[in-house]
């Protein structure tokens, strides 16, 4: 298998053909979800300007799985808040089943419906409970209280909440508090969930755990994924495709396609091939000045 | 067997009473043994009996009613004003950047000293001890909200946008829960405040209230009477303070300021 994907993969160049085998449902036929076109985000700051990101292009499809490496500081929180409509470019486009999400100056309100987003913090907010933190997006368009409890109760037994419903954030754990915001994302069934580093601040145990559980909430609610880590590991371990970022600024190194079968389990991580992986994403990590 | 916790929880009800009994032992020591006069200092039984004359005869209620709608009326007024002052200058620092020098002339001026002013310009009545009131207790509230509206966390914020949240809801959900701890830590030192605007107010002038019940008892040099009125007034800081404490234990029990009891 070729790992000598550059950039030009990344420049939506996917009719080509696929771009990774593997198992079969795999998404390589599906269309284009999710496009960044020629973005560019230039930062104003007292010492003059910066560039964050530079003429990123990347097409994800349907069903996808991408994770965002780099090392710290290379843009790739820019890159995610420009995908989830957080952050305006500077030049270039964000298209979301092809059309745009900004129009001018304004964000397309209704292409965000369909993203859900994870944070580095959970952000709950602390006064509500567990079940209102999980519900709020359903709350936010109208739905009923009986059927946002419903949602609230089966996403629970999801994540792995049961019983803690009723329990305020600051009653929970960090791993629980990040299930909890993974649960208020899935809340309203998004097709694209976008997630920064949402176990950054876990313990490496907590955090294998919560990969699988990743892994199987993407298997069953079949979404677009991109995630931002800065663990190549956890970077191969999720992704069908790893985009590697180069620092400041910030623009796409390689784009590496991750042909494990699916479901992985944590034993895939010592594969041969696994490693193969790992090794040469870190190589081009340590090339960098 | 040992339970630390439970003894931490009980521990201030066994300390409190023992400190109270101590101090009212001290002060019983100082009339009989040390021989203080009882013109200057009564003895706790001396002001026992006056509170309980005071209240036999009724005639003290309507003193207690009158402070009472003196500091809760002005109380309530400064929490509106300072909230709404709060969160107006919170929005528009170019307003509080422009009002700041006036703000701290007001914060650093000795507001007490304003108390007779307001005495010629109410009136000896209610109205002038209210306007004190307000005066003492709506500032602490207004800093408190003003920072609490400066306060809500941006990863709040990035939850709401990403979820495409109207103002309103935005203010609903994010910004006044937000910023309602802020409003409560400014009452709990408003109402603190605003006891000492109504004594003050009715020190300096009036012809009702517990304050004036002292400053009366004083000129007939009649000391029982005199700390018996301390002692209500007292009370009813503390009665009011509480009052304060369970509001913000129903409105917020979320909040870390919020123990369980």
């Amino acid at each position: 298998m070729t790992r000598e994907a550059t950039a030009r993969h990344a420049a939506g160049d996917t009719s080509a053909g696929p771009v990774a085998g593997g198992s079969a449902a795999r998404p390589e036929q599906a269309p284009v979800e999710l496009e960044l076109v020629g973005v560019s985000k230039v930062y104003q700051t007292r010492r003059g300007l910066v560039e964050a990101v530079k003429d990123v292009d990347l097409s994800i499809r349907r069903g996808e799985f991408i994770s965002l490496v780099g090392r710290s500081g290379c843009g790739k929180t820019t890159l995610l808040r420009i995908l989830s409509g957080l952050l305006p470019p500077s030049a270039g486009a964000v298209r979301a089943s092809g059309q745009s999400i900004w129009k001018g100056a304004n964000r397309d309100d209704e292409a965000l419906r369909r993203f859900g987003l994870v944070f580095q913090d959970a952000n709950l907010f602390p006064w509500f409970t567990v079940a209102e933190n999980i519900s709020l997006p359903l709350k936010l368009r109208g739905v009923g209280k009986a059927e946002r409890r419903a949602r609230a109760e089966e996403l629970c037994q999801q994540v792995g909440l049961r019983g803690f419903e009723g329990a305020y954030p600051r009653e929970l754990s960090g791993g629980m508090r990040q299930r909890a915001a993974i649960a208020r994302a899935l809340s309203y069934h998004p097709s694209i969930l976008l997630m920064d580093e949402p176990f950054g601040a876990l313990d490496a145990l907590t955090r294998d755990k919560m990969n699988l559980e990743l892994q199987s909430i993407h298997a069953a609610a079949g979404a677009t994924v991109v995630f931002v880590t800065h663990s190549i590991t956890e970077a191969v371990f999720l992704a069908d495709r790893v985009v590697l970022l180069t620092p400041r600024p910030g623009r796409i190194r390689s784009v590496t396609p991750v042909d494990l079968p699916r479901p992985r389990s944590l034993q895939a991580q010592s594969s041969a091939q696994f490693q193969a992986i790992v090794r040469e994403l870190r190589t081009q990590l340590d090339e960098e000045p | 067997m040992f339970d630390r916790d439970r003894v931490n929880k009980l521990l201030p009800w066994i300390s409190s009473p023992i400190l109270l009994l101590v101090f009212l032992g001290a002060w019983q020591f100082a009339v009989s043994v040390a021989g203080v006069s009882p013109f200057i200092l009564p003895s706790p039984a001396a002001v026992g009996d006056s509170l309980v004359t005071m209240f036999s005869s009724g005639t003290v209620w309507a003193h207690i009613k009158v402070t009472l709608i003196e500091v809760v009326v002005g109380f309530a007024i400064a929490v509106v004003i300072g909230t709404a002052l709060g969160a107006i200058l919170g929005r528009l620092p170019w307003l509080e950047r422009a009002l700041q020098p006036a703000m701290v002339a007001f914060q650093v001026l000795p507001k007490i000293a304003l108390v007779p002013m307001f005495v010629i310009l109410f009136g000896y009545g209610v109205t002038s001890k209210i306007v004190v009131t307000i005066i003492l207790a709506f500032f602490p509230i207004m800093l408190n909200v003003l920072l609490g509206v400066r306060s809500v966390d941006r990863g709040h914020r990035d939850v709401m946008r990403g979820l495409g949240a109207s103002r309103w809801q935005t203010f609903r959900d994010l910004e006044l829960p937000s910023t309602l701890p802020y409003v409560f830590a400014g009452a709990e030192v408003g109402i603190v405040f605003a006891v000492i605007g109504a004594i003050v107010g009715e020190y300096l002038g009036a012809n009702e209230g517990l304050g004036h019940l002292a400053f009366t008892s004083l000129n007939a040099l009649d000391a029982p009477g005199l700390y018996a009125a301390i002692v209500l007034l007292s009370v009813l800081g503390v009665v009011l303070f509480f009052a304060v404490t369970l509001a913000k234990r129903l409105v917020i029990p979320w909040h870390e300021s919020v123990t369980k009891m």
